[in-house]
């Protein structure tokens, strides 16, 4: 095949370079001029189109792609059969040049760039106010950003101020401006060398796999890292907080009342951060509720798997799994106004004393929201039993729940403990059915029908509201919420460990 | 064509038989129709299988052997949208009539899979594991008993009287596969139907097993399918041949193989094709 439009590509890249980099520039004329006419009152935020530099990328990117794909069919004289990978490749090629590096780029100097312009304007404040401690400084800072994006005048804005953010724009200006030179030069520099690369011997097809390969591998641990860093940040504030309250105290005491006080002659002034009561709490509710969810969904996975028509399995199946996406918050209204009154009459007519916020009915409502975790996961591994174990069964004169009870379930029985523990960690974890219907008195009890406090629900009662993040108060949420992790993370190793085992037996 | 050859075989018709006296009918189907949906699988098929013979059925892939097979001790329930017609009797009874329990008839005829599916228990439950749902003993010895004499009679005692608490799962290709038929002997059937039991084995133990069949063949009906036809020569006494749903061609092994009366047939054996 003949290619004839051979110099159109280029031109029309160049032409969508110019126009996405003179779009910027024409957006940011008119602010810089309204800037330089302001006066000292009306400090406003430079013109900085973050976005504009995004789009600029992706347009020199696509400029890329078509000169690319047009300069590898002239390289091969317009034969395709020519060329060492299908023209769009090349154009792909010169196009992840062209943008990729610029884009690393542009992020890199979104990271670093605002530190360094801080930086800056701290080492230019007159030494009255540059030598103040760190805490101070930082309120400085903060002061100096407000003013410079001309809104919240929180403290009075002295000249220095205002000349700190005046000096603090302009960096941010000269950054800007930068950051768009530099990264117009890594585009035009990686659209002129991707560009110069093509022959028809270049492989771009393999070049551009084992980039797209290298992506998936950066998306991939980006959950990787955002884990650790939810641990360590976690980890710092429990830190500080065992420096307030001993280890042990925490792990092992009995005792619960975070309310410290606020001045030390008042009542209580000490609190106790004993940590059972809540594991105990949390304990007696994930146990209930896995009281009603393990009967329940188990027994619905072996229905839908072993009994159920196909048609009708069409219907339940999906139906079940509604329960999986209520929002917790309504299962919360319906533990905290239907399930939990309706207990507490119960009890009254029966002649028992049940709590209006009884650990039966958060335990209850949170077995309802968990059964469709434990009964898909069931039904998924019930299903991953080879049909030959059935057979062998039937052949026999097995009935179908002989089959079920002796050879199924054990079969299956690893993957459904697995997805068991799952739901358990689910259960500790979940908040909002306990805040709304579990109570908030730490209670060390197994009474089921008394109030009892779980270690989420005081997770929130702890963080709501106005916070000093130096009181061993709210550090403690962090200590609870890193034990927490801890053991949910333990549950799910331990889960996943179990399914895996039992995933290899049939493969 | 199919018919007139099946009655030359019929020995009720006293037309071809070497050992007629001996011979009485432990199975028979009679103009069995079976459809998978809109899948005519099985056309009209009449056979006997006769009591204390391997009647060994062959046949190009997809020619129904295996769905008649599974008809014989109704596996078919298990697959949705099948239904069978026609008249299917073990020991002169409808096995496809309202009275019959389809559990009890399972137990009364055995099943032995391609791939070997030991349960993922021990040897010992592996085979104690009908007479304990059928409650064929009463005590602990005697399902020692049942289940001893289950494993010897496929030769495994030997090889694995010392581990019989070890999983079923750990055994080798063909040890699985003698425990599979030592499992469905331990309910005592009347019929051991085989589905291709060799396909998934070695020579050795093919060999293992196809002499473990003939021996079986004194106490047990067997009716195997397998694509291999020197194996069906080798065990069975009759052999049926199917193509395309129906029944072609069935007689004793020896004549089938030697001198085929169906050009099908002939074609078949010859490797000519299937």
């Amino acid at each position: 095949m003949r290619y004839e439009r051979t110099g159109g590509g280029f031109n029309l890249a160049a032409l969508l370079l110019a126009a996405g980099f003179s779009l910027i520039a024409f957006h940011a004329g008119p602010a810089l001029a309204l800037d330089t006419a302001g006066g000292t009152a009306g400090l406003t935020a430079p013109f900085r189109p973050i976005y504009l530099v995004l789009a600029a990328i992706l347009v020199a990117a696509l400029a890329g792609f078509y000169m690319g794909r047009t300069q590898s069919l002239r390289t091969a004289g317009g034969q395709i059969r020519d060329l060492h990978s299908l023209p769009s490749y090349y154009g792909f090629y010169v196009a992840l040049w062209c943008g990729l590096p610029a884009f690393v780029l542009f992020v890199a100097w979104m990271i670093v760039e605002p530190g360094i312009v801080d930086d800056m304007v701290l080492a230019g404040l007159p030494s009255s106010l540059s030598e103040l401690p760190p805490q101070r400084l930082g309120l400085i800072l903060n002061d100096i950003h407000n003013l410079a994006a001309g809104e919240g005048f929180a403290r009075v804005a002295d000249e220095q101020m205002v000349a700190a953010a005046r000096h603090y724009n302009a960096l941010r200006e000269i950054g800007f401006w930068a950051m768009v030179a530099a990264i117009a030069a890594f585009a035009a520099g990686g659209l002129y060398h991707g560009r110069a690369r093509i022959a028809p011997a270049l492989r771009a097809r393999n070049g551009v796999e084992r980039t797209i390969t290298v992506m998936m591998i950066v998306c991939s641990t980006v959950s990787i890292f955002v884990t650790i860093g939810i641990v360590l940040s976690l980890l710092f504030e429990a830190i500080r907080f065992f420096q307030l309250v001993p280890f042990w105290d925490f792990l092992f005491g009995l005792e619960w009342s975070p309310q410290t006080a606020i001045r030390k002659d008042q009542v209580g002034s000490a609190g106790a951060f004993g940590a059972i009561p809540l594991f105990a709490g949390t304990l007696l509710i994930t146990f209930i509720a896995m009281c009603v969810a393990v009967p329940i969904g188990l027994m619905s996975a072996i229905y839908l798997s072993e009994y159920c028509p196909r048609h009708l399995r069409g219907i339940i199946k999906p139906a079940l799994e509604i329960l999986a996406g209520v929002p917790t918050v309504v299962y919360g209204f319906f533990a905290a106004l239907v399930v939990a009154p309706f207990f507490r009459d119960t009890g009254m007519v029966i002649g028992l004393d049940v709590a209006s916020e009884s650990a039966l009915a958060a335990g209850m409502v949170m077995g309802i929201m968990i059964i469709p975790f434990v009964s898909s996961l069931s039904d998924d591994v019930i299903n991953a039993v080879p049909q030959a174990m059935r057979d062998g069964s039937y052949a026999l004169g097995a009935t179908r729940s002989e089959t079920v009870r002796q050879v199924i379930v054990p079969a299956a029985l690893p993957g459904i403990v697995g997805g068991i523990l799952l739901a358990v960690s689910r259960a500790i974890g979940e908040t909002m059915i306990v805040v709304m219907a579990a109570g908030l008195a730490a209670n060390l009890t197994a009474n089921p029908l008394e109030a009892v406090t779980t270690v989420t629900v005081q997770m929130v009662t702890l963080l709501v509201g106005d916070q000093e993040f130096d009181s061993a108060k709210t550090l403690a949420a962090f200590a609870l919420g890193l034990v927490l992790f801890f053991i949910t993370l333990g549950l799910n190793v331990f889960a996943l460990r179990i399914v895996r085992k039992y995933r290899e037996i049939y493969d | 064509m199919a018919n007139t050859q099946l009655q030359d075989a019929d020995p009720r018709d006293g037309a071809v038989s070497s050992r007629p006296a001996a011979r009485r009918t432990k199975m028979a189907a009679r103009d069995v129709n079976v459809f998978y949906g809109d899948t005519h699988a099985l056309k009209g098929v009449d056979l006997d299988v006769y009591e204390h013979e391997v009647t060994a059925f062959i046949g190009p892939s997809g020619c129904g052997k295996s769905t008649l097979l599974r008809c014989l001790n109704r596996m078919n329930d298990m697959i949705e949208g099948c239904r069978v017609s026609g008249e299917m009797t073990l020991d002169g009874r409808d096995i496809y009539s309202r009275d019959i329990d389809v559990v009890q008839l399972r137990a009364e005829i055995g099943m032995v899979f391609q791939k070997p599916n030991p349960f993922p228990k021990s040897i010992y439950d592996n085979v104690a594991y009908g007479p304990r749902i059928h409650g064929l003993a009463r005590t602990k010895s005697d399902l020692d008993e049942i289940v001893l004499t289950s494993l010897e009679k496929t030769g495994l005692l030997d090889e694995v009287h010392d581990r019989l608490d070890q999983p079923g799962t750990g055994l080798s290709g063909g040890q699985q596969q003698r425990l599979c038929i030592a499992r469905a002997i331990a309910v005592s059937p009347k019929v051991i139907l085989m589905d291709e039991p060799c396909s998934a084995l070695d020579p050795i133990a093919t060999a293992r097993i196809e002499e473990l069949i003939d021996e079986l063949r004194e106490n047990y009906t067997i009716v195997i399918v397998t694509h291999n036809m020197q194996q069906a020569a080798r065990v069975s006494q009759r052999t049926a041949f199917f193509h395309l749903g129906s029944l072609i061609e069935m007689d004793e092994t020896e004549q089938v193989f030697t001198s085929p009366k169906n050009e099908h047939t002939q074609g078949y054996i010859t490797g000519r094709y299937g």
